[in-house]
């Protein structure tokens, strides 16, 4: 996903001479090499420094530049809170913050290098805009979105490296703050965000030689969300299932339980979320997730049962 | 524009006479803080800023150490920018200007208030006319209290390594914190000129309220790299028994003691 994200800013600077990358000291990926290369002026290495990045990012876009500020997404938005608070979301300007590697992607850097809160941390601030894409196809609609449209900061939350791509020509179209169907099925749906929407396809094979079809949607677009096409949802199906690489609190899993509850759904919602805990252990992101309850395997199992 | 000394006394004695007036109706006006910047604000205004036209200005001035605004408001008021009416409703349900500047209002060019991030903001501003290739000057005025915020010098480094030769940096220094004197608080704050030159700035120090010696400061500058100028200032300035006392960062005088603030302000006219 980071080559796809400076590949986009690179093309679309070319264009447009108000985009311009911040990044806090952070080894740039490949595209990101040429955008630095072709528009000195518009790349700034902070260095270690978050609070600086945002800061000047804020007052570049001030100036009618749209920024986007690149790092490990727990330095982009915890690090510079309040500057994201105040120089982002308070004047409320566009640009846009890439928090890279979120979740429990880096896996064996311990809790410091973690984001299993940070969709709660962010959708609470007013003003602040949410966009998680499933994978690198989404990823490309949400830059250029966040280019040439955006009116407000973002919080763009990305993986890493190597992610598939899940969303083809079959897929609905990507548009901000909607749900986008993803694969169609018809007895219970998946709703998802991020690159954990891997699980989502594996358990749907597994189902699928049950004759049980899930239908998959990515939520991608967190804040505003749309309680819209949720309500669509809730009429469609009698179970919900949700998979979030996120803490419980403040992410997917609220957002869908408490609109369920002012919509009186009367199906059944699982929800596999982190639990509210640090998490001290390493290993593969699968390791921590399946420590968490998190496993192709559990939510396969569970779901037979709750369908039976 | 002829800017002239005595002019500027005039009209720091005629803010101050204002800034008084509306501590008389709310608390929250710092006005020792706004005292001690004044003159320097006057001189960034009157005697620093180019301007555009008639109306607006070519450079920009950006009040980091926000909790000072009731100085900029009252001379955004002597400058027609901003109207009697929002300065008469200052903190008030029926106004818009509050006791920390708010993006929006009228010659404000950012909300500040949280100290720390006025060097960031400029840093990010003046960068931006730089690759536009905008002639314009960037005035920033920070307290010597911000100096204390990691982002502050965070940010000077940036603004040396981006070479941002258009910024200029008042430093309010007033050596007064909310807590006491920041020589007795901070001892280890000092010495600052050294400092702030090893973050590769051009620094000089000047009497913050002496408008000759700060004009003849910053365009004396060599301005190959960003400028601070360490004005050196007096908390409460103008007030004899405001001035230096900590406890006038933030309260308004009882209405005995504002009869003699406008008492003393009248002998200064003289």
């Amino acid at each position: 996903m980071r080559n796809k994200f400076a590949e986009v800013i690179y093309k679309t600077g070319l264009k447009d001479n108000r985009i311009c990358a911040l990044v806090a000291d952070i080894s740039p990926a490949g595209a990101m090499i040429k955008f630095r290369e072709k528009f000195p002026k518009r790349f700034i290495n902070c260095g270690v420094a978050e609070q600086a990045m945002i800061g000047i990012a804020a007052g570049m876009a001030l100036r009618g530049m749209r920024p986007f500020c690149y790092t490990i997404a727990t330095f982009t938005l915890y690090r510079p809170f309040e500057m994201v608070r105040v120089d982002l979301c308070y004047q409320n300007l566009p640009v846009t913050i890439v928090g890279m590697g979120t979740g429990t992607i880096y896996s064996t850097l311990g809790g410091t290098h973690l984001t299993q809160e940070d969709i709660s941390v962010a959708r609470s601030i007013p003003n602040m805009n949410i966009i998680a894409p499933c994978d690198p196809n989404e990823l490309e609609e949400a830059v250029k979105y966040c280019c040439t449209k955006s009116k407000g900061p973002v919080y763009l939350r990305i993986g890493k490296a190597g992610e598939k791509n899940f969303t083809n020509k079959l897929s609905e179209k990507w548009q901000f703050g909607k749900i986008r169907k993803v694969h169609p099925g018809k007895n219970i749906c998946i709703l998802t965000f991020g690159p954990i929407i891997e699980k989502a396809f594996e358990i749907k094979e597994q189902l699928n030689k049950k004759k049980i079809l899930p239908e998959i949607y990515s939520c991608h677009t967190l804040k505003p969300f749309d309680y819209l096409g949720l309500k669509k949802i809730f009429k469609k199906f009698k179970t919900i299932v949700i998979i979030e690489d996120h803490s419980k609190i403040g992410g997917l899993n609220n957002i869908v339980k408490s609109s369920a509850y002012e919509n009186k759904y009367s199906g059944k919602i699982i929800s596999y979320s982190l639990k509210d805990e640090f998490i001290h252990c390493y290993g593969t992101q699968d390791d921590l997730l399946a420590k968490h309850g998190i496993s192709s395997k559990k939510i396969y199992k569970d779901i037979i049962k709750v369908i039976k | 524009m002829n800017f002239t000394q005595q002019d500027s006394k005039k009209r720091c004695l005629k803010y101050r006479e204002r800034i008084l007036g509306i501590s008389q109706k709310v608390r929250a006006i710092h006005a020792a803080g706004a005292f001690s910047a004044i003159e320097m604000v006057d001189t960034i205004y009157f005697g620093l800023m180019r301007k555009k036209n008639n109306k607006n200005f070519q450079d920009t001035f950006l009040m980091s150490k926000g909790h000072g605004c009731i100085a900029q408001y009252a001379i955004l008021e002597e400058l027609g920018i901003l109207p009697k009416k929002e300065l008469d409703n200052y903190c008030t349900v029926d106004g818009k200007l509050g006791s920390h500047p708010d993006y929006g209002v009228p010659g404000i060019e950012a909300s500040t208030g949280s100290l720390g991030h006025g060097m960031g903001l400029a840093v990010g501003m003046a960068h931006a006319d730089e690759i536009k290739k905008v002639d314009r000057k960037f005035f920033l005025m920070i307290s010597d209290g911000e100096l204390q915020e990691g982002s502050t010098w965070e940010n000077m480094m940036m603004a040396a390594n981006l070479e941002l030769k258009n910024l200029i940096c008042f430093l309010d220094h007033n050596g007064s914190q909310s807590f006491g004197h920041t020589k007795e608080t901070h001892p280890k704050f000092y010495p600052l000129k050294e400092k702030i030159t090893s973050f590769g700035w051009e620094c000089v120090e000047a009497d913050g309220h002496n408008q000759d010696e700060l004009i003849k400061k910053v365009n004396s500058r060599i301005g190959k790299k960003p400028f601070m100028i360490i004005g050196n200032s007096i908390k409460g300035k103008g007030i004899s028994f405001m001035e230096n006392k900590p406890i006038w960062h933030y309260r308004s005088p009882t209405p005995e003691e504002y009869k003699i603030a406008l008492k003393e302000l009248e002998l200064q006219k003289l």
